[in-house]
């Protein structure tokens, strides 16, 4: 399979996971985005590698992933936190942090 | 040794000043006189060193070190004695002494540290006097210059609490200033000329040079170094100084007056002669100067009625006759003048400090009179100075005032001659106004509030001694220089000659004693023309002694006899007399033209104007901007995570766009 596959299809998860973060109204389904978007883009690294010869892009994919499971656990939390506090998961109600 | 001279002065007034506030009166006192004594010990041994030199190298140099090499142009830090500055340290260190004697006692009211502060002021006025006379060159003398400008600042507003004494001293500073931006000015000019400011230098180097017909450079140059001699001496236009200089304590007055500061400017002129006679525009200048400052200041002295004021304006007329003479020509009538002047003119101010002394400050001769009986000692030294400063024969002034304008008649300014002779009417009669006023006629003293029961003493032990011995000086000061008319050899003049003309005749001298000092006639061609006009010098003598005695008798009449027509004459012109009173409104004169344009141009245009509008208009505008700008940029941050996360992407996009596409 050519490298070019790989790319469109990591374009698209990509873009799905852009579009689940600018137009979801759920702050679960935006963390869910973003690991659509982590994963698009971990797709990308290993097919690079493989088109490479290399284990460079499995070694970064590891890295994202490991991030990738703390920002869930932290984001989960803050979510939890969040709700508590405004019995909502609705971004558009998180907005008194301006001026 | 020369240095000494100026060194001791300076060296009381750093002790004085250091650790003076914790010495007692006497000893603070006592130290201040003893250098000032000391000094004038060691000038005279100078003076008298250099009448036994040869007449063509009359002269002590002392380098202390080289002050400015700087590529070809070097200076050093030189003092030069000659026979002029001989005869102007003698005044300063002379007169200055008696001053010192006499403020001891007349300061003694004030507290320790006030009189401690008040000596080192003394001294270092001295100690600048001297530097500005030894100085060889137009820096040194500038150092003295600058320095004698900021004593008096000091000694004028001595009594710094009174508004009045401050102000006094911040005009004598500023208005000198004026006088001393020019004197630069011109001092820069020769350094340019001459690429050199020795005296001695610019004198041979002038002396190459032709006699200006028009005006070039060495007349713009000495213009402007007249100009600074008319800050520091008091001269039209910059005269106004001088009077309010009253403020200060009288000895001050005395010594400002006779022996320093307003004399620089006459000396100057007589340190640069032979620059200034190949200046012909600006010599005539200075003559017109002169003699108009001695009419104007004379009539201003007719009618003012505080004491020293009187004796202010005479001081500002003396020296429009000395730059007279230095105009016409004359320089050593001018030094002359200059010399006899010291000793009458600080007689007079001292004995009018001990008249105000024993009338506990009251100044106003209004409220004096009839003084006579109970100031013995002052009332005769006062008016033997009176007498000798109205030009009465065989008295001081008599002498060097008769040389002015017969020098002056000689070099053909005959109508100049005839305004120094009305001045010198004038100065008899005001000089005998204040004699009458302050010590004959009725006792006006008695119901003045300020001394209601005054027990009146005359003047203590070193008062008295000081005035007896300027009186003494009044009198004998002129038989120096005997005229030839009556037989003498104008030998202060023969003295001085080299000293003007930067060269020497070459005649062997035989010399001692002052009488003796008179040299073989230098120039036989001037001797002989001099002499040749023996009935004209005897017959403006008589004129002028008609005069002095006329004066006399004119205030003996009016203000002796009928008091009353002095107050009908001012009551018959009122406009006359008020302008007199208010000395021609020149202080008006200047407060409108020059101080409120400033105060007005200050106020309005550089601070409401400049300052307000323009620098804090830029630097709260830079606050409003920043400000204003935000109050648009803040609406950016509305706290909507998924506008921020959208604006993160469109950034992201934008700069890979930029990038895959530049």
């Amino acid at each position: 399979m050519p490298l070019g596959h790989y790319l469109i299809l990591s374009g698209l998860l990509f873009a799905i996971g852009t579009a689940g973060v600018f137009l979801r109204r759920n702050l679960i389904t935006l963390l869910l985005s973003v690991e659509i978007m982590l994963n698009a883009v971990n797709l990308a690294f290993v097919a690079f590698g493989r088109q490479q010869g290399n284990v460079d892009g499995q070694i970064i994919t590891f890295f994202v992933m490991t991030v990738a499971a703390a920002e869930a656990a932290v984001g989960l939390a803050l979510v939890i936190g969040l709700f508590r506090h405004r019995e909502s998961l609705n971004p558009e109600a998180f907005t008194s942090l301006k001026w | 040794m020369l240095a000494l001279i100026p060194l001791l002065p300076l060296a009381g007034f750093v002790v004085n000043a250091a650790i003076g506030r914790r010495l007692s009166k006497t000893v603070s006192g006592s130290l201040a006189t003893g250098v000032m004594a000391l000094s004038f010990v060691i000038s005279v041994m100078q003076v008298l060193a250099l009448t036994g030199m040869p007449a063509e190298s009359r002269q002590i140099v002392q380098t202390l070190y080289t002050w400015i090499a700087s590529g070809d142009f070097t200076l050093d830090l030189t003092l030069r004695l000659d026979a002029l500055s001989g005869v102007m340290i003698l005044v300063v260190t002379g007169i200055g002494s008696l001053i010192h004697l006499y403020s001891t006692a007349y300061m003694h009211e004030e507290t320790d540290p006030d009189y401690a502060r008040y000596f080192s002021y003394l001294n270092l006025f001295c100690f600048f006097m001297l530097v500005l006379v030894l100085g060889s060159n137009f820096l040194v003398m500038f150092v003295g210059w600058e320095g004698v400008g900021l004593c008096s600042y000091l000694l004028i507003g001595f009594y710094y609490e009174k508004q009045s004494a401050s102000d006094a001293a911040k005009k004598a500073f500023i208005v000198n200033r004026i006088g001393d931006f020019a004197f630069i000015l011109g001092v820069l000019l020769l350094i340019v000329t001459f690429n050199s400011i020795d005296f001695t230098t610019i004198a041979l180097a002038v002396k190459q040079m032709p006699v200006e017909a028009t005006f070039g450079t060495l007349s713009l140059a000495t213009l402007l170094l007249f100009i600074g001699a008319t800050g520091k001496s008091a001269q039209l236009p910059l005269y106004t100084w001088l009077p309010d200089a009253m403020e200060g304590p009288t000895p001050v007055s005395a010594l400002i007056h006779a022996a320093t500061m307003v004399t620089a400017g006459v000396y100057m002129i007589g340190r640069n002669a032979l620059l200034f006679e190949h200046a012909p525009i600006t010599m005539g200048v200075v003559a017109t100067v002169g003699v108009v400052t001695a009419l104007f200041a004379g009539t201003i002295g007719l009618v003012q009625n505080d004491i020293k004021r009187v004796l202010a304006y005479s001081t500002v007329s003396q020296l429009g006759y000395m730059f007279l003479a230095m105009g016409a020509g004359a320089f050593g009538a001018g030094i002359f003048h200059l010399y006899t002047h010291a000793f009458f003119k600080a007689c007079l101010f001292l004995g009018s400090g001990a008249v105000i002394h024993a009338l506990h400050g009251e100044q106003d001769i209004r409220h004096m009179g009839g003084l006579k009986k109970h100031l013995p000692i002052t009332y005769w030294t006062f008016l033997i100075a009176s007498l000798a400063i109205s030009g009465v024969p065989f008295l001081a002034g008599f002498f060097s005032k008769d040389e002015i304008l017969f020098e002056t008649f000689l070099h053909g300014y005959q109508v100049l001659w005839v305004i120094g002779a009305i001045t010198s009417l004038l100065t008899a009669t005001y000089m005998f106004r204040l004699v009458h006023l302050t010590f004959h006629g009725d006792e006006r003293w008695h119901g003045v509030a300020s001394h209601e029961a005054p027990h009146l003493h005359d003047a203590p032990w070193p008062m008295a001694a000081a005035l007896v011995v300027l009186a003494f000086g009044s009198v004998v000061a002129g038989y120096v220089n005997i005229p030839h008319a009556w037989g003498g050899h104008t030998a202060l003049n023969q003295w001085l000659e080299p000293a003007f003309q930067a060269t020497n005749c070459g005649q062997p001298v035989t010399t001692g004693e002052l009488a003796g000092m008179a040299i073989e006639n230098c120039e036989p061609g001037e001797a002989a023309e001099a002499g040749a006009h023996t009935g004209l010098e005897l017959g403006l003598m008589a004129v002028s002694t008609l005069i002095a005695f006329g004066g006399i008798g004119l205030a003996t009449f009016l203000w002796l006899k009928n008091r009353h027509i002095p107050d009908r004459i001012a009551t018959q012109y009122p406009g006359v007399y008020r302008t007199l009173l208010n000395k021609y409104y020149v202080d008006e004169m200047y407060d409108a033209a020059v101080v409120q344009p400033i105060k007005v141009v200050s106020t309005e245009g550089l601070w409401r104007g400049f300052d307000v509008k323009v620098v804090d208009g830029a630097v709260i505008g830079a606050g409003y901007l920043v400000s204003g700008v935000s109050i648009v940029l803040r609406l950016l941050q509305n706290g909507s995570v998924k506008t921020y996360a959208v604006s993160t992407f469109a950034g992201v996009v934008a700069i890979l766009a930029y990038y895959l596409w530049r």
